[in-house]
């Protein structure tokens, strides 16, 4: 009876769960479906979910418009470059702040969080006139500096909580076989923390590709990524919705099979240490 | 010593390869993602060939998102585009600034006085020509023939205000999910307020009087947003505070809709078999008045200007020729029908015989003509534009007013509520901006 009861709880469970993540996959899912109906299936109403006439011409046309290979590799160095350049940065960083603590390491923690909750706009046009002068505009190198910047709080903040569950002992120990500073960060630390770490680059990787506001405002014709690519398909004058799928999926999916991919990894890394 | 004089020819090589590349001219040009703009990076071939010494790089993006990168971008003299595609609302602002590059030397051949006047007054500034339309559109009634036979009425080809409410009743049947009147209702300076600025100026209101003092504590803007909301909650579909042009074209295209009052350029939508339903059942009719002399039409054309902080002005120039030519609608005449030509810039193409075949290209020439930007309201303004006014701080002041007659649509409040916040929002606003003490 017992059993009966934990297996009916499991199967209750497992309905909820799928249920939610259905829910969550359900607008994703809708983009891919409507990439493949024409312009008039996609405005249908009622909406048509599987049973409307197949076609691939939207994807055809959207590569025919538009450079979806520069876009990628753009959205590839920008994302991959500021994940690795901010963990570089982040890692020695938060090194310090989780075992050599000082009076206003809390603040200082405090205080890179909140240049996460100023409004992206109110700084722009400094950040513009310093990348002009500076000859950043338009350049794959400007994107990777200002998404580091962006992402380094977020990255140092969860490296530092990592950290934070390792055992400081262990540290010393290498400290007293004589390790140098930094091969107990790149020998010891690193190693121990690689889930940690992990998911951090992971999570990063993913803000990097998303990221739109930057990467539109800094952008013109040679730098600009799959964000760029999504913007240059949605139009107020005229329903264009199911080449904007097309566009829509073409973005999204690398991400998507990476994020599937790794969702071990990713998982593991944002649990580690939740649980105690 | 191999290596290094191996090095130094190498790189010589390199050095030279991009040489030979930096002798063409490289043109950035940023553009909004409509259907014309699209079908002109097609043609990118044809002023390649004519012009081999200039390349062409191509930013389209959406309307929204280019006005913030190019305001941006123009205002810093960022250089990053030789070409921008910019609105009537932009081009007097840029141009009194000197952000833009005048356009009064295009070659004799460009015959610049065959741009229709209206688009044209728009587009000058103390007598400089700032922009070449690319396209020009105003708006006018699309309504379907079927029901308004159905209604037993007869749409005249320049309607007032009255028959198109009257009409709307007729059209009515909510039970068959069929709205007489469907109109902008979502909030925006291009969006609601685009539709009931014009609208306003067909009722005797204004922005502004002489002194730039607001004006929605007047009896006409109260008779143009009651008739508005009274129109729309009695024959309007339901959810119509959050319908703009493409949820209204949504609409319209499935059936669902009577009438619209919207910009021309939807003509080529709603009648084409491909994507409408009622592409055969559509007409087309002035927008309507109040018998006090002006038409609750607007006018926009997109236009291409050159920034004043590009170095390859004169390169530039040959491209915006090439684009608002007369050779380039013959052009894409060949190439793609007349009926996709892009319309409403030049006289000679409303005097070509073949383009008069389209359905809605005379309406669409006689709203721009009746558009005048320089005189848009019955009583006398100080500003220039038929739906917005021409002045830096309206795309702020609009989108907020624009909200209060958004939310008086939805029922959230009062019409009377919706303009008293109207005009001290207003009022705020051009103390702020020092227009008035």
């Amino acid at each position: 009876m017992l059993s009966n009861k934990t297996d009916y709880r499991k199967l209750l469970m497992t309905l909820l769960a799928w249920s939610v993540g259905l829910l969550i996959f359900f607008p994703i899912l809708w983009t891919i479906l409507t990439s493949f109906k024409t312009e008039a299936d996609a405005i249908a109403s009622p909406p048509l979910f599987l049973s409307f006439d197949w076609t691939l011409e939207n994807y055809t046309e959207v590569q025919e418009r538009s450079n979806y290979f520069r876009h990628f590799w753009n959205s590839v160095v920008i994302s991959l470059g500021s994940t690795v350049l901010g963990l570089l940065i982040a890692i020695p960083a938060a090194w310090a702040m989780a075992f050599v603590p000082a009076k206003n390491t809390k603040n200082i923690l405090m205080w890179m969080l909140s240049t996460k909750m100023l409004p992206p706009v109110g700084v722009l046009i400094p950040i513009f006139l310093i990348f002009r002068d500076t000859g950043l505009l338009d350049t794959l190198t400007g994107l990777v500096i200002v998404l580091t910047l962006i992402n380094l709080p977020i990255i140092v903040w969860m490296l530092y909580t990592y950290f934070k569950e390792i055992p400081g002992e262990i540290l010393e120990a290498a400290r007293m076989d004589g390790a140098t500073l930094w091969s107990e960060i790149i020998h010891v630390l690193t190693p121990m923390a690689l889930p940690g770490i992990a998911s951090t680059m992971l999570l990063n990787i993913i803000l990097a590709w998303n990221e739109a506001f930057w990467t539109l405002s800094l952008t013109a014709a040679k730098a600009a990524p799959l964000t760029a690519f999504i913007a240059s398909y949605s139009s107020p004058e005229g329903l264009f919705y199911a080449k904007l799928s097309a566009a829509s999926t073409m973005a999204i999916a690398p991400i998507l099979i990476m994020g599937w991919f790794s969702q071990k990894q990713l998982v593991r890394g944002l649990t580690f240490g939740a649980v105690k | 010593m191999k290596y290094l004089t191996r090095a130094i020819a190498s790189a010589t090589v390199i050095a030279s390869m991009f040489t030979t590349s930096a002798v063409a001219d490289k043109l950035t040009i940023a553009t909004v993602n409509n259907g014309d703009m699209v079908r002109m990076q097609k043609l990118t071939d044809d002023f390649a060939a004519k012009h081999p010494g200039i390349e062409l790089e191509w930013v389209t993006l959406e309307e929204n998102i280019l006005r913030q990168r190019v305001t941006t971008d123009v205002a810093t003299k960022g250089g990053q585009y030789d070409v921008m595609t910019i609105g009537t609302y932009e081009v007097p602002i840029w141009g009194k600034k000197g952000w833009l590059v005048p356009l009064n030397d295009l070659p004799e051949s460009y015959d610049v006085d065959d741009i229709l006047p209206a688009i044209r007054g728009g587009l000058t500034v103390d007598d400089k020509l700032y922009a070449a339309p690319f396209y020009g559109e105003s708006s006018m009634v699309m309504y379907r023939k079927d029901l308004m036979e159905k209604a037993g009425l007869e749409m005249p080809e320049a309607p007032t205000w009255d028959f198109i409410a009257k009409a709307a009743r007729a059209m009515t049947d909510k039970k068959n999910e069929t709205y007489g009147i469907c109109l902008r209702g979502k909030a925006g300076w291009g969006e609601n307020m685009a539709f009931l600025t014009a609208t306003a100026n067909s009722f005797g209101a204004k922005w502004f009087d002489m002194d730039w003092k607001p004006q929605f504590d007047s009896a006409a803007w109260k008779k143009t947003l009651s008739f508005y909301v009274d129109l729309m909650n009695e024959t309007g579909p339901p959810g119509a505070s959050s319908n703009g042009f493409n949820e209204n074209l949504a609409l319209f295209q499935s059936g669902k809709c009577g009438m619209w009052i919207d910009a021309t350029v939807a003509a080529s939508f709603v009648t084409n078999p491909k994507d409408s339903q009622v592409a055969d059942k559509v007409g087309f009719s002035l927008a309507p008045d109040a018998g006090l002399g002006k038409r609750g039409n607007w006018l926009w054309a997109w236009s291409l200007a050159i920034p004043a902080g590009t170095e390859k002005s004169e390169s530039a120039k040959k491209f915006v020729a090439w684009a608002t030519s007369k050779e380039y609608l013959e052009l894409v005449a060949s190439k793609e029908g007349w009926a996709n030509v892009p319309p409403g810039t030049r006289a000679s193409l409303y005097a070509n015989p073949e383009y008069a075949k389209v359905p809605f290209a005379k309406m669409t020439l006689d709203s721009i003509n009746i558009a005048d930007p320089t005189k848009p309201t019955v009583d006398p303004v100080p500003y220039v534009g038929v739906q917005f006014v021409a002045i830096p701080e309206f795309q702020g002041i609009a989108t907020t007013v624009g909200q209060q007659f958004s939310a008086a649509l939805a029922g959230n409040s009062t019409v009377d509520q919706a303009l008293t916040n109207a005009q001290r929002i207003t009022e705020r606003a051009m103390k702020k901006a020092g227009y008035i003490k």
